[in-house]
């Protein structure tokens, strides 16, 4: 299995190649790319310099162009997949039907994978990209449980990519309307959940509020550990219970799945985390790069080391870390 | 303009699906979608029940549409899916790309449904060519961005219907987790399907109390109520050829007669507050924050 990691800035994708990344992904500073963050990004320089330290170093660069342009930007996406095309890059990773048509056409001998944005969760759907695109990886939503995996992986006309480790989505990716309910902005279409400029922190003798565009999202008491206000990790009220009514705010961490999920076929495991930092990057892949070596020389006695758990925790939301959809219960 | 009712969302006892549907005979919706969008483990209607439904639907003048599961993982998930597509009789409504291609590759016309999330000009051409006949826009595009890709459509000589979600609380994602279970402590694998005690869902609000959203089952609606009715005539205007109404409840004979009322002229009233336990809003279409609500005129 390829260890995919996240690239958010060209330090980060320096330690992600230096840390055993087998390959980057990275996006262009724009809304093109779902991690449409202030500060974060790839100029076309920088994309450049990127893709020639990664590929003297035998590493893998993909680019992510996985939103929807709405008709007054189709330009910016025809221009990203353009750009990506000319640098050479391994893979674009896109979700799209006009964005993966258009590159298809125009740049035939380019490899694409469709995007979890891209919202395919069986069989049939991969085939559908992969005859109509030439598709030849997909990365699943994380909302299939390992048996639904496994089955896939059987049935799959293109390879299979599933996320290992970072901030868990609950819902399916591509489908949720959360972030555009509450602040107008989504993933799908601006890149952005949850966009910083809606989050406000408002001190109070009582400890703290978290609102998004003004929507009270959570209250922390003094010294309690606040992450970032998503919609999804919020407490809210129910039938007169307070509680996280759609998820804790954890991170998804499969570190004890690898045997199975090499066993079932999967191509890549990918690492969320392209907003993340440098140090995060470097640990995080140090981690999984001896956990995939370990894996592979003996999968039969490995078992997920206690040092690279208690690293991994303590790199996570809510310094906590779950299977998520992977494991029955927690669905 | 014509009228459709949509798939329905809630889990209801049988006898009240039969109930509702039977009352709809006569109300003046034009189109209108069955089956099971949410969740498969809801069968108050088997397949064929659904299908018998149509055909009294149908016999009564209605468009019947056939609507797809939107998360489709499990092998059975998909058997039934195809089965749907495969159905021989009515139109269907794609809700996932693995029901476009079954439908595709069948050659048969389907409608492409809101979770296709179809956002350009090329988007639409490419499902036009395997066979879309209607579609219905992403549920947050505004206005502008629908203005622009329709008329971009025309210029290209796409010719599509267009369906907007035009009324009832907005599903906004699915999940593979059952909201509903989870708030009364159960499995999802052992929830005895406890959203039919929720027959509109079950209101999450803010810790201040104000509604933001509805846990349906795993799929998550908001709180408010959308409802377009106070921008027909824009609608029109756009292009829009079929208004869709989301099932709930109560009152649904009332806001169907509004709704048809008013797009006809016969009536400058397009208030429905009376007939809906939330607040209203329309956000998505002026281009705000979904959850925001028409300021006063």
């Amino acid at each position: 299995m390829k260890l995919v990691c996240p690239a958010g800035n060209l330090p980060m994708l320096k330690a992600a190649v230096g840390a055993g990344a087998d390959a980057v992904y990275l996006g262009f500073r724009d809304d093109t790319n779902a991690r449409h963050f202030a500060g974060l990004n790839f100029s076309d320089g920088s994309a450049r310099r990127a893709v020639a330290h990664a590929h003297e170093r035998g590493c893998e660069v993909y680019v992510a162009i996985n939103t929807y342009p709405r008709p007054a930007g189709w330009r910016r996406w025809q221009r990203a997949v353009d750009t990506a095309a000319d640098l050479g890059v391994d893979a674009l990773i896109l979700a799209d039907l006009g964005v993966l048509d258009y590159a298809a056409r125009r740049h035939p001998g380019v490899r694409l994978h469709l995007s979890v944005q891209g919202s395919a969760t069986n069989s049939e759907a991969l085939r559908f990209y992969a005859d109509a695109f030439g598709v030849e990886r997909a990365v699943l939503p994380r909302v299939l449980s390992m048996a639904q995996v496994e089955r896939l992986c059987e049935d799959s006309p293109v390879e299979l990519e599933v996320f290992g480790f970072g901030s868990l989505c609950v819902m399916v990716e591509g489908r949720c309307l959360l972030s555009a309910w509450t602040t107008g902005e989504s993933p799908n279409t601006e890149g952005a959940c949850s966009p910083a400029r809606a989050v406000r922190w408002v001190e109070s003798a009582g400890g703290t509020e978290v609102r998004l565009n003004d929507v009270l999202i959570d209250r922390f008491a003094p010294g309690e550990n606040a992450g970032y206000p998503v919609v999804c990790k919020g407490r809210f009220t129910v039938n007169g219970a307070t509680y996280h009514a759609l998820e804790e705010p954890t991170s998804l961490n499969t570190l004890e799945l690898l045997p199975a999920l090499a066993r079932a076929g999967v191509a890549a495991v990918k690492i969320e985390g392209r907003q993340r930092s440098v140090a995060y990057v470097d640990k995080v892949v140090r981690v999984w790069r001896e956990a995939l070596d370990t894996c592979r020389r003996s999968p039969e006695a490995y078992t997920p080391r206690s040092e690279w758990m208690a690293t991994l925790a303590s790199l996570s939301e809510g310094a906590q870390t779950t299977l998520g959809a992977y494991d029955r219960p927690w669905q | 303009m014509r009228l459709s009712l949509g798939p329905l969302l809630y889990q209801w006892s049988r006898d009240a699906i039969e109930a509702f549907y039977a009352e709809r005979m006569a109300d003046p919706v034009d189109v209108v979608y069955l089956g099971e969008t949410v969740c498969a483990k809801r069968r108050s209607l088997a397949t064929d029940d659904w299908l018998a439904l149509g055909r009294e639907l149908a016999g009564a003048g209605k468009q019947v549409v056939i609507s797809t599961l939107a998360l489709v993982q499990a092998g059975s998930e998909l058997a039934t899916v195809r089965r749907l597509c495969r159905n021989g009789e009515f139109l269907v409504e794609a809700n996932d790309m693995g029901a476009v291609r079954l439908l595709a590759d069948a050659g048969l016309p389907f409608v492409g449904g809101a979770s296709l999330n179809l956002y350009n000009v090329a988007a639409l051409r490419l499902l036009r060519g395997r066979g879309m006949v209607r579609w219905v826009p992403p549920l947050e595009l505004s206005r502008d961005d629908l203005g622009d890709l329709l008329g971009e459509a025309r210029r290209a000589g796409i010719v599509l219907e267009t369906e907007l979600f035009a009324f009832g609380r907005v599903p906004l994602a699915c999940s593979a987790r059952c909201f509903t279970a989870r708030h009364v402590g159960r499995p999802k694998d052992r929830c005895e399907i406890v959203c039919e005690d929720y027959p509109e869902g079950l209101p999450m609000a803010s810790q201040e109390g104000e509604p933001l959203f509805t846990l349906n089952g795993v799929q998550t609606q908001s709180g408010a109520v959308q409802h377009l009715l106070g921008h027909g005539g824009a609608l029109a205007e756009l292009g829009v050829e079929i208004l869709r109404l989301s099932p709930q409840p109560a009152h649904m004979g009332e806001i169907i007669g509004r709704y048809r009322a008013a797009l006809d002229g016969a009536c400058a009233e397009t208030a429905v507050d009376r007939w809906v336990t939330a607040p209203l809003c329309d956000g998505f279409f002026r281009g705000a924050p979904g959850m925001a609500a028409a300021p006063d005129p």
